[in-house]
């Protein structure tokens, strides 16, 4: 389930944008360094690890791995925002933007440094692990539901429920939707607005971290690289979905990532065109994504 | 910005560039021989990249739509000029014969064409996504430019007559100095005069508020389109020289990264500030090369002196401003100067 991963990496655009009306371009690397993080966890941790198969890693293990690596993609989130944007919360919008990228390509070209270039495998899911190597995306003819696949829908979708509770239910969430709807409303209501963009950052970065170590689970590979188009996808989706909105982005993700499998299938060299074809689509059929109307923007 | 004095007629800018490029015809094909063929492609690279980077200037700087697209343009204009100086060159070859142009001619005329087609498709090109997306506001705007820019990419890669995944190669080595030269006068004569023009007034009081300046009776829409076209056209230009100088065209080099770079140089010289783009875009080329001697870190050191430099400097090396006319005409001469001074 490409989508679900979509979805997962776009909450932390759309939480992200919501807050700070930034787009974040370097959450995307933020994903590929939490799928780095929950790999060193499980070699060098010793991470329950299915008896006598050195690559394959238990489903309790996977979750450690994804909470390591939550906790580590949100300080890298929360040290970003202190150290980049932060100091730039009174700049153009556009200075912002530039410095994301300038972060973005500093954790790409840094993670090939410290990661080196090259694709690194990852372990296995029990139970997920093919007969004969290499036939691992389900090669068999007509439709076919892969274990992992059904794993990552679930931790998906919990994940997003999770979210929606803390967003929905919780004081801290009611000051994070408070911040987005206005910034300086809010801080005059005595809401600590950096801490409550630290904790957009943390959830946010949290979440794109849980999807690093589930797509790396997925494909059995990570790059530095990674981020990159995976990055650019969940933008696109979470902006189909209506930027700011965090069910849009859980919806757009799912429909990114369904068209771009679903064509794949059948034209696999047409995936990314029609992937950003939905997106000019959408934009020009509903300016604000398919549920951005309630936050018009222009007063 | 402000005031007309920085400005100067275009036909005293005419009369005042010709000698200069009379001169630096003559130097660029003397330079050519006597540079290291590595510096003397930086430094049309150098020129190619003020090309895209003042023309996205137009869009981004002066009319205040954020457009990250504008790699796409490029490769437009790249495949249409490659289209004329491969694939129609019989044609145009046994036209120019038919109408006794002499051999020397036949070349850069062709060239000239295919820029001219490069343009033309590139700001037509401009014309169909303009329409729909520039009503767009704000970032859906950036979205759609982005979703064009790779969407295009896309489309290029699928089609097998132009070479694929693969891309297209054998291009003709037509780059020349002059070529680069005549274009990076070009985009700036432009970019100026439409600063001093009431069109360009009116890009900036679209810049500075979108409803205000409707309200005083500027056709908003129109004004985006214009100025989407005219930069859409400038990166046709710049895709058209960079496709003949890297003799051949891998679409995966004009990807989004491509675009970022471009919108990088724009705001670090300063949104709207021609001179702080034509810096920025020069620094911007030689920083990587300068840079090459930590090898593997030196990615690592450009990223970070860019956010430093946003840091330090929000509003870009410039802001809005230009530099004053007598740095100003001073400049104009020692762009590629100080690039030969930096490459020799």
């Amino acid at each position: 389930m490409l989508g679900s991963i979509y979805a997962l990496i776009a909450l932390g655009y759309t939480m992200v944008y919501g807050v700070l009306r930034l787009i974040n371009f370097a959450h995307g690397d933020v994903y590929m360094v939490g799928a780095f993080i929950g790999l060193y966890a499980w070699r060098y941790l010793g991470l329950p690890s299915e008896e006598g198969q050195a690559q394959v890693v238990s489903t309790a293990g996977l979750l450690l791995m994804m909470l390591i690596a939550m906790v580590g993609a949100a300080a890298l989130g929360v040290l970003i925002e202190r150290v980049a944007y932060r100091p730039l919360r009174r700049a153009p919008r556009l200075t912002a933007l530039i410095t994301a990228i300038g972060v973005s390509m500093l954790l790409e070209y840094g993670g090939q440094l410290v990661f080196g270039t090259t694709k690194q495998d990852y372990p296995w899911l029990a139970g997920t692990v093919p007969s004969s190597i290499g036939s691992a995306a389900g090669g068999s003819s007509g439709i076919s539901i892969d274990r992992v696949d059904v794993i990552i829908l679930v931790i998906a979708v919990l994940l997003v429920v999770v979210l929606q509770i803390i967003v929905h239910g919780t004081r801290p969430g009611k000051a994070m939707r408070a911040v987005a709807f206005d910034r300086e409303a809010a801080s005059l209501m005595g809401i600590n607005t950096d801490t409550i963009i630290a904790l957009t950052f943390i959830v946010g970065s949290a979440f794109a971290g849980a999807a690093g170590v589930l797509v790396g689970v997925r494909n059995h590979y990570v790059e530095p690289l990674m981020g990159l188009t995976a990055g650019i996808k969940a933008f696109v989706a979470a902006v189909v979905g209506g930027i700011g909105s965090i069910p849009g982005a859980a919806l757009g993700g799912l429909i990114m990532g369904l068209s771009e499998e679903a064509v794949r299938a059948f034209y696999p060299e047409l995936a990314d065109a029609v992937v950003f074809g939905v997106l000019i689509l959408i934009l020009v059929l509903r300016p604000c994504g398919l549920i951005g109307s309630q936050t018009a923007e222009k007063v | 910005m402000k005031g007309n004095r920085r400005h100067l007629p275009t036909v005293a800018w005419l009369a005042l560039m010709a000698p200069v490029a009379l001169a630096l015809w003559a130097a660029g094909s003397g330079l050519e021989s006597l540079l290291v063929p590595y510096y003397f492609r930086i430094i049309l690279l150098s020129g190619i990249a003020v090309i895209a980077a003042v023309s996205l200037n137009i869009v981004n700087g002066f009319t205040g739509q954020f457009s990250i697209g504008h790699a796409g343009f490029m490769l437009v204009g790249a495949y249409a000029s490659a289209g004329i100086t491969m694939f129609a060159r019989p044609f145009t070859e046994s036209v120019l014969r038919s109408a006794h142009v002499p051999d020397v001619m036949l070349m850069p005329l062709q060239f000239a064409a295919a820029i001219a087609v490069a343009a033309l498709a590139a700001s037509i090109v401009g014309l169909l996504v303009g329409l729909p997306s520039l009503r767009l506001r704000g970032d859906y705007l950036a979205i759609a430019t982005l979703g064009f820019g790779e969407g295009i990419r896309a489309i290029f890669v699928t089609v097998d007559a132009v070479g694929g995944a693969s891309g297209l190669h054998n291009i003709p080595p037509l780059t020349s100095f002059v070529w680069v030269f005549l274009g990076v006068v070009g985009v700036i004569i432009t970019a100026r005069n439409l600063a001093a023009s009431t069109h360009g007034r009116a890009l900036f009081a679209i810049r500075e508020d979108e409803l205000a300046a409707q309200a005083v009776g500027i056709d908003t829409f129109r004004y985006k389109v214009l100025a989407f076209l005219i930069s859409a056209a400038w990166a046709g230009v710049a895709g058209a020289l960079l496709a003949h100088l890297d003799l051949g065209i891998d679409p995966r080099s004009y990807s989004f990264m491509k675009s970022v770079e471009i919108v990088v140089m724009v705001v670090l010289g300063g949104l709207g500030s021609v001179t702080g783009s034509v810096i920025a875009a020069v620094g911007l080329t030689w920083l990587p090369e300068i840079l090459r001697p930590v090898a593997e870190y030196r990615m690592v050191f450009y990223s970070a002196l860019l956010v430093l430099l946003m840091l330090l400097r929000p509003r870009g090396l410039f802001g809005r401003k230009e530099l004053g006319l007598a740095d100003l005409l001073g400049k104009k001469k020692t762009v590629p100067n100080a690039n030969r001074k930096e490459g020799g």
